[in-house]
């Protein structure tokens, strides 16, 4: 296993198979918590989190799960992970536990975690799968902080809550739903140009 | 692993075992902290709606005519003075969700400041409640006001107050809530001056208080 392998995996994630850019997955909450640049990344970071832990989970025991009930296991470690986050954050970051709300129990049912339990972390060892969900929840952070960024700028003014220009000119369009899918679609167009270089 | 009965029965438990395991000493962990966090929201709540007092009642409960239970605080200053109250007042309906304030009033029933602790109204427009009815111009602000010498209604409704822009809808509830406010605070104030008997009820169903 060589390091550039490893560096592969870790930036496939990032770039090459961005959960967001390319692999279009998760994007409920992509779509219902970017409606600041704040909110986007905590609810990225707290996606990592659970990304990362139930990937090393699940490649530890990856041998021990029958595979008939290998999805419920999943499922199951993934439910506590993400309960784990969800109190911690109640505890610790009470403000930003209101504003992200339903989203964070619903990090359960967020595809690219299974999907990365599934498809990448039953089937490598400890570290690939680590460096796997690292790399995934990165790139879904990235992803979520910068059409947070975009969203904040263009509705209110303000990127991370510091006032850029007059909130009377900001379209509020782009604080709400439609303006996310506007903003996304555009995203996810320039990034394909990008790429394709 | 063969998928066998056995064997799946096994692992399944095993790792329900774990996650019950750490989700239980996570939440024992966090449960101080948790119950830390929702006290010290409500107590700063009460501290920035009040002027400066010493210590503060048990909360009393007062019921409204919209059917909710509401909590009074009464503050006192030095020499068990009264100087004012809080009330953590509820409004069903907000354009999106209930619409909880906490208010405080003077001796005299004047407002001296409000809090929002829960609401979720429309990003930018329901949502500029926070600030809007503090800011001091044209109509809008509502501090130092007394909802029982001012009418506490939006202008289109024929009231004093400047409704937000283009939330009239988040405004009205907004209103609501703080007119029920007072109606706890009077009521409460004249109970204990002997003129009228609060509504106590331990067991009214919309109570404010210990939601979540």
């Amino acid at each position: 296993m060589s390091r550039k392998s490893n560096l592969k995996i870790f930036l496939n994630g990032i770039i090459k198979e961005n959960p967001i850019f390319v692999l279009v997955l998760g994007i409920c909450p992509t779509l219902a918590t970017t409606s600041s640049a704040i909110n986007g990344m905590s609810m990225g970071l707290a996606t990592t989190f659970v990304l990362l832990g139930s990937n090393v989970v699940v490649s530890l025991l990856k041998n021990l799960i029958p595979d008939k009930v290998r999805i419920p296991a999943f499922v199951v470690v993934i439910a506590t992970f993400v309960t784990v986050v969800e109190m911690v954050m109640e505890a610790y970051v009470p403000a930003l536990f209101e504003s992200l709300g339903i989203f964070i129990p619903l990090i359960v049912v967020n595809c690219i975690v299974l999907g990365r339990a599934e498809a990448f972390a039953s089937k490598n060892n400890l570290g690939k799968s680590a460096l796997d969900g690292l790399g995934m929840g990165l790139g879904f952070t990235f992803a979520l902080t910068l059409l947070g960024i975009i969203r904040e700028f263009l509705g209110t003014g303000k990127a991370f809550g510091i006032t850029l220009f007059n909130e009377e000119y900001g379209m509020l369009l782009f604080v709400l739903a439609p303006g996310a899918f506007i903003a996304l679609g555009y995203l996810i167009a320039v990034m394909n140009k990008l790429q394709r270089k | 692993m063969q998928s066998n009965f056995k064997n799946m029965v096994f692992s399944l438990s095993l790792i329900a075992v774990f996650a019950a395991v750490t989700l239980a000493s996570v939440y024992a962990l966090t449960k101080e902290p948790i119950s830390a966090s929702k006290q010290a929201k409500q107590q700063n709540a009460i501290r920035e709606v009040l002027p400066l007092f010493e210590y503060l009642d048990e909360a009393e409960r007062v019921g409204v005519s919209s059917g909710d239970t509401l909590l009074v605080y009464r503050a006192y200053g030095k020499d068990e003075k009264f100087v004012g109250a809080a009330v953590e007042t509820v409004s069903h309906t907000g354009y999106s969700g209930d619409i909880r304030l906490m208010v405080g009033f003077d001796t005299e029933g004047v407002i001296v400041n409000y809090s929002v602790l829960e609401q979720r109204e429309t990003p930018g427009l329901g949502t500029k409640m926070v600030d809007w009815f503090k800011t001091e111009t044209k109509n809008q602000n509502i501090l130092g006001k007394n909802p029982s010498k001012d009418k506490f209604a939006v202008k289109k409704d024929g009231g004093d107050i400047d409704a937000i822009t283009a939330a009239t809808i988040s405004s009205r509830a907004f209103l609501e809530a703080v007119q029920n406010a007072y109606f706890a605070y009077s009521n409460n104030k004249d109970a204990v001056s002997g003129a009228t008997t609060v509504v106590t009820s331990g067991t009214a169903e919309n109570q404010t208080s210990d939601k979540r």
